[in-house]
């Protein structure tokens, strides 16, 4: 079998297997849905009223029931309704996603417009002092988890210029661009940090490796400048393995919008996956996490696939 | 003893390998209560003391000595780090073995339930972890460790798979070794390399993921000190009180440069292919 039939096959048994993970975890959580939604409330309810709320929300049922009624209800696009919101999961999910979407992407292009040059710059000025600090800044990056750079961000804000950065609610992209871009600028470069660090290694070692290889040889051999050869001979090459990170690293930035949300207080899906694990929100939990593994898988196999249109030797390896 | 004589040659591997052993004497310092303070303790006259002779770090709300806490928030944080990657690189390398040892089915199923974890951002699998199981030290532990289990397969897996079709094996075998003695002896073995970088990486991430867990309110429970809760705790408070801030974070830093140092050292001297590319 090759690999990507291979992969095409799996990756629905994956999607079963993380559908059932979820569900099966929500239902472990202690503390009932009801309890939860109405707090203190909920002991007023008569038995028949909880019961009839219960039957509403469609957890009054045996779980194997459940699971098919949310299993079949997925593929119509019904993810159940939000207990705290009252409103369909799925047109919750779909307003917060955007935001998360954009800082992802935002966080993206920021680590890749540092760390590709400074990667390729080191690359070119190999074990000469500017190569030490870049390797010694990018391993620093590494190092910081990115609630630290947020508060670093925040404090040095604060402090040194005596702004705050615009928290809560989000102007939109498309009503007011330039409001939407100074709100998340500074969540973007805290979530791109550590992000631009490991890009920096790893072109770096990438454009290192090409760099040594016996076409660069032949290219400088024959005359062609050095800034030709490296921007056109191997920057192209050593490209491959930053691709590879930006979809494995993807599928991560959308996980940790979790604590930069919450730091800049921005309404996106990870600060709405965190309060609805608080909140015993099951359905919400469910269909927001489902939703983001979704993605993750969705991005990897983009990118195992754009790997073995690049590299034929991957196409008939199978392991 | 040559494989120190290598760390100590590489530039990073010394210093990521110093970093580690100045936080173990001081993790262990504040285990046996060789701390200037105890953390918990509140000096209620000195609260929100800047640096100074008698608390060299300050103090903070409640007016405990940050030295002290931050000598507990490192012990703290190394336990749950060191814990939870010794679970799942255990648990990891058992599933790796077998499902490279088993083949077939086995291996199929083992590593498509290895798959279905790794679909997860990391971040949000802990959270539904602890979402199960409440907060606290060891859900933080076990956590971490699920988290990190399917990696740990992955990385053992596949160097098993090559070299079970090694002629060694297969001679061990003939002669008629048992499985157990084949596994351990001629495969483990042989996997102490990746194995050791990968355990390393993985603790510059617990560490880091602690510390986030933490941050959130969802790792270690106050009073006990944590680097991640101090973080937390210094959030409404870094303009009039910045060393609540930058103390714990740089401490955090350098302990996570540490392993992420010692690391890359490990994975120069023992991966061939790298070896190649400094040289």
């Amino acid at each position: 079998m090759n690999y990507v039939t291979q992969r095409l096959i799996t990756f629905p048994l994956i999607l079963l297997g993380v559908s059932v993970l979820v569900f099966v975890a929500i239902r472990l959580v202690p503390g009932d849905a009801i309890t939860a939604m109405l707090g203190t409330e909920a002991g007023l309810l008569t038995p028949q009223q909880r019961l009839s709320l219960a039957s509403y929300f469609g957890i009054d049922q045996p779980w194997p029931i459940q699971y098919w009624h949310w299993l079949t209800g997925l593929f119509r696009g019904d993810l159940g309704i939000s207990v705290t919101y009252g409103k369909p999961v799925l047109d919750i999910i779909l307003e917060r996603f955007p935001l998360t979407l954009e800082l992802a992407i935002l966080s993206m292009i920021i680590a890749l417009l540092v760390g590709i040059p400074a990667g390729i710059y080191a690359a070119t000025h190999s074990e000469k002092p500017s190569d030490l600090i870049v390797r010694i800044v990018a391993m620093l990056g590494q190092s910081t988890p990115n609630f630290v750079v947020g508060l670093l961000i925040i404090y040095f804000l604060s402090v040194g210029f005596g702004v705050l950065p615009t928290l809560g609610s989000a102007a939109s992209l498309w009503q007011d661009p330039l409001a939407n871009l100074s709100q998340l600028i500074f969540p973007a470069i805290t979530l791109g940090f550590a992000f631009a660090a490991s890009v920096t290694r790893i072109s770096r070692s990438a454009m290192l490796d090409v760099l040594r290889d016996d076409y660069v040889r032949t290219a400088r051999a024959k005359g062609v400048p050095t800034r030709r050869t490296i921007w056109r001979h191997a920057f192209p090459n050593a490209l491959i393995p930053v691709v590879t990170l930006c979809g494995v690293e993807f599928g991560y930035l959308l996980g940790g919008a979790v604590i930069v949300e919450q730091i800049f207080a921005l309404p996106g899906l990870g600060r709405m996956v965190l309060d609805a694990i608080s909140q015993r929100d099951y359905a919400l939990v469910q269909g927001s996490v489902l939703f983001v593994a979704l993605n993750f898988l969705i991005v990897n196999l983009l990118v195992d696939l754009a790997y073995v249109a690049i590299d034929p030797r991957i196409r008939l390896g199978g392991q | 003893m040559e494989m120190l004589k290598a760390i100590a040659r590489h530039p990073s591997g010394r210093i990521g390998g110093a970093i580690i052993l100045i936080y173990i004497v001081i993790a262990l310092c504040a285990a046996f209560g060789l701390t200037p303070y105890d953390p918990l303790k509140q000096f209620r006259i000195d609260r929100l003391m800047p640096p100074n002779g008698s608390y060299w770090m300050g103090t903070d709300l409640f007016g405990r000595d940050m030295t002290s806490r931050l000598m507990a928030g490192i012990g703290q944080s190394f336990v749950v780090a060191f814990v939870s990657v010794a679970f799942a690189s255990v648990a990891g390398t058992v599933i790796g073995l077998l499902s490279a040892w088993l083949g077939r089915g086995w291996d199929a199923t083992l590593m498509r339930l290895m798959d279905v974890l790794l679909a997860f951002p990391a971040i949000l699998l802990a959270l539904l972890i602890i979402a199960i199981a409440g907060p606290g030290t060891w859900t933080s532990i076990v956590a971490i460790a699920i988290v990190y289990t399917p990696i740990f397969a992955r990385v053992v897996r596949g160097p098993a798979l090559s070299i079970k079709s090694r002629e060694y094996v297969d001679a061990a075998r003939t002669f008629g070794s048992s499985q157990f003695y084949i596994l351990t002896r001629h495969m483990l073995l042989n996997l102490v390399a990746p194995l050791t970088v990968q355990v390393t990486l993985a603790l510059a991430w617990a560490l880091l993921t602690e510390a986030a867990l933490s941050f959130l309110g969802l790792g270690t429970q106050p009073p006990t000190p944590s680097l991640g809760l101090m973080l937390s705790d210094a959030r409404n408070l870094m303009e009039t009180a910045p060393w609540l801030l930058v103390f714990p974070a740089v401490t955090l830093m350098i302990g996570i440069l540490g392993f992420n140092l010692f690391g890359d050292a490990l994975r120069d001297i023992l991966d061939p292919k790298t070896r190649r590319a400094r040289a």
